[in-house]
């Protein structure tokens, strides 16, 4: 069977994206926001991790007996993660810093264990990297999408770099993580149902033409 | 005094879900109703105390001394999994009326980020000392105990208020785009408000 790596990437950052659409993965999206910075390098970091333990698990497939699969994911994603954690705490610890609490808790984010679970462990090895890729990327994408107008509307500044004196605290506070994660959602939800309702119509266009023809 | 912070700091002014963002999967999913909510809340107080009493004396009496700080996160997620696993044993064989109401809550558990994000928390003792306004040394497995418990009350806290506002609101008619999450985040949102006064304390 050939891996169709176009409905991968495609599913990965919009039809499935594991933030917005699948709404998983929300501790470190509502924490880590005020900052369109905290985006990126949480998000390298999960993608990093969803990447690894994808390809080990497809790896592993056939090996792990199906009662203990739980446990072993949750070992094999602890072990990236503290991988993750040495590596970021010596070479940029600025970034270590500003992550604080939420990288050991990749642990525990659900999007791994979901695409372990429903992904890695029954394709192979190549499907599984690109699938932590693209999830990777769609959650590095809404953070710092999330980020950006967070930090623009709740100190006026974006990537850390000041625009304008205007700043509304609210956005910066956690209540506005909140309020902005729950209008991105929504957001998110109306342009795709437009975008399907549009593709029918063509569709049905066509149909329409095609039987008068 | 230091006690009534402690317990002040832990539920209001840090809460855990709504300040510190940890917990916030059964937050949203379980809280459809009053009784799944209070249930939850009380298997994850229950399940965090416990790991507290576990955790913190694990890391400081066997984990540094061995000089293996950097396996924490293994050694943490592992206790937390058999020690659910147990939970759930136990309660099968010894409480099956207690079990009928905290059994299917527990699985859920293990995922769950308030629970491994308490193990962190009460080693970090730099954090936790501002946190519940202690001197740095003189943290203690007292102190780690009691600060799970009472974040784990927290987390109920929120939890059980939200499930209030989520019973009015599944009466309500709301726009189709913000049915489901958007409007839980944004009662949410307004759950966050209310606990900023407990900030200015």
């Amino acid at each position: 069977m050939k891996t169709n790596f176009k409905k991968i990437a495609k599913d990965g950052i919009l039809t499935n994206n594991p933030t917005l659409k699948l709404v998983l993965g929300t501790c470190p999206t509502l924490a880590l926001t005020t900052m369109a910075m905290n985006g990126i390098g949480m998000g390298a970091a999960v993608t990093f991790v969803l990447i690894c333990s994808n390809v080990l698990i497809s790896l592993l497939r056939k090996i792990i007996p199906n009662q203990v699969r739980i446990p072993a994911f949750v070992l094999i994603i602890a072990t990236f993660v503290t991988i993750v954690r040495l590596l970021l705490d010596k070479l940029l610890p600025d970034i270590y810093e500003s992550l604080g609490l939420y990288l050991p808790l990749i642990v525990v984010n659900c999007i791994i264990l979901a695409r372990a679970e429903s992904f890695a462990s029954k394709n192979p090895i190549l499907a599984s990297a690109a699938d932590g890729l693209f999830m990777g990327l769609g959650f590095t994408l809404a953070l710092t999408l999330m980020g950006a107008v967070r930090e623009l509307l709740g100190s006026g500044a974006i990537f850390g770099v000041k625009l304008w004196d205007f700043q509304i605290g609210f956005f910066a506070q956690s209540a506005g993580a909140f309020f902005t994660y729950g209008i991105f959602i929504a957001l998110f939800a109306l342009i795709s149902n437009l975008i399907e309702k549009k593709k029918k119509q063509k569709t049905l266009a066509v149909n329409e033409i095609g039987a008068e023809v | 005094m230091e006690y009534l912070m402690i317990i002040v700091s832990a539920i209001f002014i840090n809460n855990f879900v709504v300040v510190q963002f940890l917990g916030i999967c059964p937050f949203l999913g379980v809280s459809k109703d009053f009784k799944s909510a209070l249930g939850m809340g009380l298997a994850v107080t229950f399940v965090m105390t416990l790991t507290c009493l576990i955790t913190y004396p694990l890391y400081t009496f066997i984990l540094v001394p061995l000089g293996l700080e950097y396996l924490e996160i293994i050694v943490f997620i592992f206790v937390i999994a058999s020690l659910v696993q147990m939970i759930e044993m136990a309660l099968k064989k010894f409480s099956p009326t207690l079990y009928n109401a905290m059994g299917i809550y527990l699985p859920l558990i293990t995922t769950n980020c308030a629970v491994l994000g308490v193990a962190e928390l009460v080693i970090d003792s730099a954090q936790i000392a501002s946190l519940i306004n202690i001197a740095e040394s003189s943290m203690n497995m007292g102190y780690a105990v009691l600060y799970g418990i009472f974040a784990g009350l927290g987390f109920t806290l929120s939890i059980v208020l939200m499930s209030g506002m989520r019973e009015k609101i599944a009466r309500l008619k709301i726009a189709k785009c913000l049915k489901g999450f958007p409007i839980a985040m944004i009662a949410a949102c307004f759950i966050a408000m209310a606990f900023y006064v407990f900030a200015l304390i």
